[in-house]
């Protein structure tokens, strides 16, 4: 009895020293990143191949869902503000929701799942299959090699496609509010204007994601680099990718967001 | 240095992310909105502004003229004292009067001004003499249930 209550505090104070210490780890891997990007930004062919794979192979799926979520978006708007007899502000509900939450989040969760998760396979693959250590062996360093690109293409893609995904949802609740239903074409959009700030709501958009980006791309690298090297290990840092990412993702937002709207205007 | 395909993908991608970027600036945001180049300020003082907020619209016959810049509190008159900055090419009078209107029911509040008939047009700093506060909603449904209190004790 009194053994069994010791071995379960031993296991939770273990599990704890684990995470801290994977913290630590962590941190001085993303160190090591930006330390060794020089090379990856003297060959920007590098950077280029790893946009394509992360940035570009994400598009479909951000700028369907971007159109979609705008689309609802401008259903379920109309339904609440119709009753208040304000539809025209239709335009602002759907662009402000988009620019300021959805669009930087959305993009954020599902770039985490699209591209987070393929980047720490194929680095999880690389480092089972031995082609990190055989890297090393011919003196060439994995992290300014294979992490490094990856890196930035990744804090370089986040910004853009939420930047789509926010277009394209202001597209799609266009569609479904001006074109479906009807609302005032003229009214939607100069409202819109009149209440998008481009300091207050698009460049914060803007940083966040870039902070998601930032976020998502070194849980993803660190995930995969840190995975144990058998086909366990690398299904089981890609489900931790995800969720990792996922909940960084939101309370990163929680937190920027408390810093950059306080409750004015 | 040669080209692949890949390069092609990530310049249009990058192209359209930027595009992106500014369809947000200039169609869904201010940026591209009527941005006001040569400009006059005056102020004026209202008793009360009720939700007027800095950046609100200044209206002359329904035309955007100008913006709200700055919004004070006057400790002296304790009044609110309420800069609006003018575009250039809109002469006013200097006994234009001022008052704060909602668009709507409901809708955002702003600065309606109107020219009066003096030759004299306002300048750089001047301040408008003739204002008129905004309607607050809840005073006016004050006076007419008084009003209607009254109406009834007089029937009586």
């Amino acid at each position: 009895m009194h053994s069994r209550i010791v071995k379960a505090v031993r296991r939770v104070g273990a599990r704890v020293i684990n995470a801290v210490w994977r913290f630590g780890v962590a941190s001085r891997f993303l160190f090591l990143t930006l330390a060794y990007s020089g090379t990856s930004f003297s060959r920007l062919r590098l950077i280029t191949r790893e946009i394509f794979s992360t940035g570009v192979l994400s598009l479909i799926i951000i700028l369907v869902s971007g159109l979609f979520v705008g689309m609802v978006l401008g259903m379920q708007g109309y339904d609440t503000l119709q009753r208040y007899g304000a539809a025209e502000s239709l335009g602002v509900m759907v662009a402000l929701s988009l620019v300021r939450e959805l669009g930087p989040v959305v993009a954020a969760l599902l770039f985490a799942s699209r591209a987070g998760s393929a980047i720490t396979a194929e680095i999880g693959l690389m480092k089972a299959t031995e082609q990190l250590a055989a890297m090393e062996m011919m003196a060439v360093n994995p992290i300014a090699r294979v992490v490094a690109p990856r890196f930035w293409a990744g804090v370089i893609s986040m910004p853009l496609l939420a930047a789509m995904f926010s277009a394209m949802g202001v597209f799609g609740g266009y569609l479904v509010g001006v074109k479906l239903i009807g609302v005032d074409e003229g009214a939607f959009w100069s409202q819109m204007q009149n209440a998008v700030d481009f300091h207050q709501d698009i460049v914060n958009g803007v940083i966040k994601s870039f902070v998601f980006g930032i976020a998502v791309t070194a849980i993803a690298l660190f995930e995969g680099y840190d995975a144990p090297p058998t086909a366990e290990g690398v299904s089981g840092a890609t489900t931790r990718t995800v969720v990792t990412s996922s909940l960084a993702i939101l309370a990163l937002d929680f937190v920027l967001t408390a810093f950059m709207f306080r409750g004015e205007g | 240095m040669e080209r692949t395909t890949i390069d092609l993908w990530v310049g249009l991608f990058v192209m359209m992310g930027l595009g992106a970027l500014l369809v947000l600036a200039f169609k869904v945001g201010n940026l591209g909105g009527v941005d006001i180049g040569e400009s006059y300020a005056v102020t004026a003082n209202f008793s009360n502004i009720g939700g007027l907020k800095a950046r609100a619209p200044v209206k002359s016959a329904g035309v955007v003229v100008g913006r709200v810049t700055d919004i004070r509190y006057d400790i002296e008159n304790h009044e609110a004292t309420v800069t609006l900055k003018l575009d250039k090419q809109y002469p006013f009078s200097r006994d234009t009067s001022a008052s704060i209107m909602t668009s709507g029911l409901l809708g955002e509040q702003y600065v309606a001004i109107e020219s009066g008939g003096d030759e004299v047009v306002l300048k750089e700093g001047d301040k408008l003499k003739i204002t008129q506060s905004a309607v607050v909603l809840e005073s006016l449904i004050g006076q007419f249930l008084y009003n209607k209190a009254a109406d009834g004790g007089e029937k009586k």
